[in-house]
This record gives C-alpha cells, sequence and structure tokens, in this order.
C-alpha cells in the first residue's frame, strides 16, 4: 500500500518550473499595481472622519426615514425600485432581437462577430454618460434614469442570453419536426420551455444589480435614491447618509431574499 | 395559491389504470396580471412616456456626434490615468479576492458547524454586498485623501463581497470526504482546509476572481467621478469642459482595454476548465 503510494507519488507530473513562472508573473503585477497605493493623502483627520461617518451611519436620521413625502426615503425607495423594474424589463426588451441575432448557433459568424462587439461597445460606456445623453432627451428626472438603466442593463443580459440560446438542444426541434409540428407550436414547445427559465433568471438577477446600482445614476440627477444619498455625503450630513443606506439596504436585502426564492423555484421547475 | 386553484379548477384526467391525476392550472395570468400592475405602477412614477422618447430621440445623439471624430491629440494624455485605473483594478481585485477565503470559509455551514457564526458572517456578507461601491469610494477618499488609494479601496470591498458569496456556494458543494479523513487522521482544521477544500474549489475560484476584474476594470471608470483616481477622473473633467471629442478618445482607449483584459481573462479561464 505505502509502496503504492509512493509510487504514485513520484509519478505525478512535475510542473513547479511552471509554477514558479505563472507565480513570478503575478508577483511583478502586483509589484507593479502596488505603486497606486499612495499613503500621502492620509493624515490624522482621516480617523477622525472615518469615526464620524461610521457614528452617523449607526445613528440615521428618523425624521427622513419615515418621512412619507416625495422627500423621504421611502418615496425614494419606491422609485429606486420603479426605476430598476422599468428598466430590466426595456433592457429585455431590447437584448431578445439582439442576443438572437449574436448566437452562433443560429446566424453567419460575422454577423455574430458584429453583434458581440456592438454588445461590448454598449457596456464599456459608464453609466453616467448615457445619463448625461439622456437627460438631454427627458430632462433629469426619474424617466432619465429608467432609460440609463436599460441600456446598461443589455450588456449583460444579452451575454446571459446568448449563452442560453447557444446551450439550446436542438434534437427537441427535430423530433417536434418529426411529428408534424408547425414553426408556431415548434416555437411554443420547442424553444420556449427551454429559454424562459434561464431568461427569467438573467432578469431577476439583473433587477437585484440595477437596484443597486442605481445609486450612480444620482451623479447626474437622472433619479432615484442616488442624488440625495451623494448630497448628503458632500455635505457631511452623516445621519441623513445612514439613514438612505439603512433603507437601501433593508431594501436590497428583501428584494434578494425574493428573487433567490423565485429563482430556485425557476431552475426546479 | 390555494385560493387561486379554488377559483381555476385544475382539470382532472382519467388514466388507463382508472386513477385520476390532476393538472394544476396554469398560474400565467397571475403573474401577468402581477407584472402589468408592476409596470402602470413604474410607469407612473417614474413619468415613462413613449412619445417624448419617439420625439426626442435624436437628441440622444448629440453628445455622441460631437464626441467624432475623437481627438487623437489628446492620446498621450491618456495612458497615465488609464495604467492607474488598471493597477486599482488589479490590486484591489487581488487584495479583495485574497480577503474573500477566510470569510467565505466561515461563512459555508458544512466547515463551520455553529449556526451563530454562519449567519453572523452571512449577514456581514450581504450588508457589505449592498453598499453602494460609490459611497464606498466616497467614504475612501475622506479617508485616503483623493487619489487612486480611494479607488483601490473601494474595487477590493467589491470585490470581496461578491467573491466571498460565490465562493461560500461554492464551498458548500464540495466533496466533504477527503476533509473527514483528514479530520479523522488528527489534522487541524486550517491544513485540512488547505489540503482538501482548497484545492476543489481553487479553480472556479480564479475564474470568479478573474470575472470580477473584468468587471472592475469597467467599473473603476466610474469611480473616478467621485475623486478615486483614474480614467474617470479624466472623463468628469472633460465631460464639465464640455470637450466631448476627449471623452469620445477616452472611452475608444476604455473600450480597447476592456476588451484586451476580457480576451485575456477568458483565455485563463478557459484554460481552468
Amino acid at each position: 500500500m505505502n509502496q503504492k503510494i509512493a509510487k504514485a507519488y513520484e509519478e505525478a507530473p512535475r510542473s513547479w518550473p511552471v509554477k514558479l513562472a505563472v507565480a513570478f508573473v503575478i508577483a511583478c503585477i502586483l509589484a507593479w499595481s502596488n505603486t497606486a497605493v499612495v499613503l500621502k493623502g492620509v493624515n490624522a483627520g482621516g480617523a477622525g472622519v472615518a469615526g464620524n461617518i461610521l457614528a452617523g451611519i449607526v445613528h440615521p436620521d428618523p425624521a427622513l426615514l419615515f418621512n412619507l413625502t416625495t422627500g423621504g426615503v421611502p418615496y425614494l425607495l419606491l422609485e429606486t425600485l420603479c426605476i430598476a423594474f422599468l428598466g430590466t424589463i426595456v433592457g429585455a426588451v431590447i437584448s431578445v432581437p439582439l442576443s438572437f441575432l449574436s448566437a452562433t448557433n443560429l446566424v453567419p459568424k460575422w454577423l455574430a462577430a458584429i453583434g458581440r462587439f456592438a454588445i461590448a461597445a454598449i457596456r464599456t460606456v459608464p453609466a453616467f454618460i448615457y445619463g448625461l445623453m439622456f437627460i438631454r432627451v427627458t430632462g433629469p428626472g426619474p424617466f432619465a434614469g429608467l432609460l440609463t438603466m436599460s441600456l446598461c442593463s443589455i450588456g449583460m443580459v444579452s451575454k446571459m442570453f446568448i449563452e442560453c440560446i447557444e446551450g439550446l438542444d436542438k434534437r427537441i426541434l427535430e423530433s417536434l419536426d418529426a411529428a408534424g409540428c408547425t414553426t408556431f407550436q415548434k416555437i411554443r414547445y420547442g424553444i420556449l420551455p427551454q429559454l424562459f427559465p434561464d431568461f427569467m433568471s438573467t432578469l431577476i438577477y439583473r433587477f437585484d444589480m440595477n437596484l443597486r446600482d442605481a445609486t450612480v445614476l444620482g451623479l447626474v440627477g437622472a433619479g432615484g435614491i442616488g442624488a440625495p444619498l451623494i448630497f448628503a455625503m458632500s455635505s457631511y450630513r452623516w445621519n441623513q447618509v445612514g439613514a438612505i443606506l439603512v433603507g437601501l439596504i433593508i431594501l436590497v436585502l428583501i428584494i434578494e431574499w425574493i428573487s433567490s426564492k423565485i429563482r430556485t423555484k425557476l431552475t426546479r421547475g | 395559491m390555494k385560493l387561486y386553484d379554488r377559483i381555476f379548477k385544475p382539470r382532472r384526467y382519467e388514466l388507463a389504470n382508472g386513477k385520476y391525476v390532476e393538472e394544476k392550472f396554469t398560474r400565467l395570468p397571475l403573474i401577468l396580471l402581477i407584472l402589468v400592475i408592476c409596470c402602470v405602477i413604474s410607469v407612473k412614477v417614474t413619468g415613462f412616456d413613449m412619445a417624448v422618447l419617439v420625439k426626442r430621440s435624436k437628441y440622444f445623439f448629440d453628445m455622441l456626434e460631437s464626441m467624432f471624430p475623437p481627438a487623437t491629440d489628446y492620446l498621450p494624455k491618456i495612458w497615465e490615468p488609464l495604467l492607474d485605473t488598471l493597477k486599482m483594478s488589479i490590486l484591489g481585485s487581488f487584495v479583495g479576492a485574497v480577503l474573500a477565503v477566510p470569510f467565505a470559509a466561515l461563512a459555508a455551514s458544512n466547515l463551520v458547524h455553529s449556526k451563530a457564526v454562519v449567519f453572523i458572517v452571512r449577514l456581514f456578507l450581504s450588508i457589505v454586498r449592498t453598499l453602494p461601491t460609490l459611497v464606498c469610494a466616497l467614504i475612501a477618499t475622506y479617508i485616503f485623501g483623493l487619489g487612486t488609494m480611494a479607488g483601490t479601496v473601494a474595487i477590493a470591498v467589491f470585490t470581496f463581497a461578491y467573491v466571498a458569496k460565490q465562493l461560500f456556494e461554492l464551498i458548500e458543494t464540495v466533496d466533504m470526504g477527503p476533509f473527514e479523513a483528514m479530520e479523522a487522521m488528527g489534522s487541524t482544521r486550517i491544513r485540512t482546509f488547505w489540503t482538501t477544500v482548497l484545492p476543489q474549489i481553487l479553480p472556479t475560484y480564479i475564474s470568479v476572481s478573474l470575472f470580477c476584474l473584468e468587471g472592475n476594470v469597467r467599473y473603476a471608470s466610474i469611480l473616478g467621478y467621485v475623486g478615486a483616481g483614474g480614467l474617470g477622473l479624466i472623463m468628469n473633467e472633460k465631460i464639465g469642459w464640455r470637450e466631448y471629442s476627449s471623452v469620445g478618445m477616452i472611452l475608444i482607449v476604455l473600450l480597447a482595454t476592456v476588451l484586451v483584459v476580457e480576451w485575456t481573462s477568458h483565455a485563463i479561464r478557459k484554460h481552468l476548465s
């Protein structure tokens, strides 16, 4: 027994030169990026500021937290929720044709490559630039935020959609063909049941992310809870920051819990 | 759901052997109704208006048009912030991913048997994950001063939360046989984790971290907006001065970088799996 183990041990491939080289390259990259650590901005005030921030966040401002007018946290959260929800839906509507056009098993390779490049380009532009562009269309407010969200969703949603479409089981379609089904029936009973759960699961996940990313919209005044949060932060009103953050974190946790329930139900069928 | 089944009666089929099976009435109308109600509320709250969109959508391309042709003479000034962005994302992703391992191990219910510890660590991870990255970056700028350090910290926090979540779910699915065998032989828990669990999760762990790095390069460009260094800083500046052709150049450089990073990480991930 022991001899066998010793033999197996000796026969195991010796890959230490490769490992050493990889480790060396990683160490070099890390050492290079280490130059980003500049500590000259740190001063004694930093710790005090950090203490103030923490104190403010754990003592949220109740007047803002339970204010039911349009300036209060509950309404802002509702607005953020609505932006994320409609943004996801509009994004999904745009993503579906885009991802069918970029799936290599449905269209010629060159078309798929163009589609993928377009998706990568859409993804690269940061959210606040889209926000600025849409504000010219709709004026500042939640409408611009919702359009921004939908454009930002396209990148990830279509990437996941493409993966689903490329994983389609074509044998089902062949057997439906053999049974004499019409095109509509093939789509209804052959394609939709395969795609629907994955698509829904992706969308629910993206809705989660949109809700979390909605603060970015506040940077350019595109509605939601981001703007009051950033105003409160830049004017050092940490109690209000605390109130908004508490509301946001609770909302995101609740939505995450519900969405994970729905997603497990979808995957189990 | 029971009430729903009582209103819409399930359909009964008689099988050949005389038994009955029931097919519940489709849930589709209910789900559609909920979706439509949510949509209507959202349209009301956000002020969605198709007419405005159709009529004024040409203004959307105003800014895009003024970005072309991109100002190529601005290119030499982009390299430094670009390298800053890359440094921030690489270092932040690395620190975050490394920090995630112990927390993920503590949050995995098959390694830690104390329910209280698992619950507390998971709650902590959830809260960190829901904290918007922008808020993190802004707080970091107050503490570490304006610059790349703040961005690195924000990226590290974000990566930490994301990787830890993926990792503890992964740890819960590993094969526990070798772990129990090592424990039975009297090995310490840390050594057991190192020799039995880590090799099983390593490929997926690296792949998740690389995936996070890809996203971080893109995200690092936003962080500059709050003064956390990198491409976002000059992008914000140029938008403020309405030099859109320079913004176009920055975006093209960013797109190229993101594509290169994505392609590299995709190749590594393919090699891993």
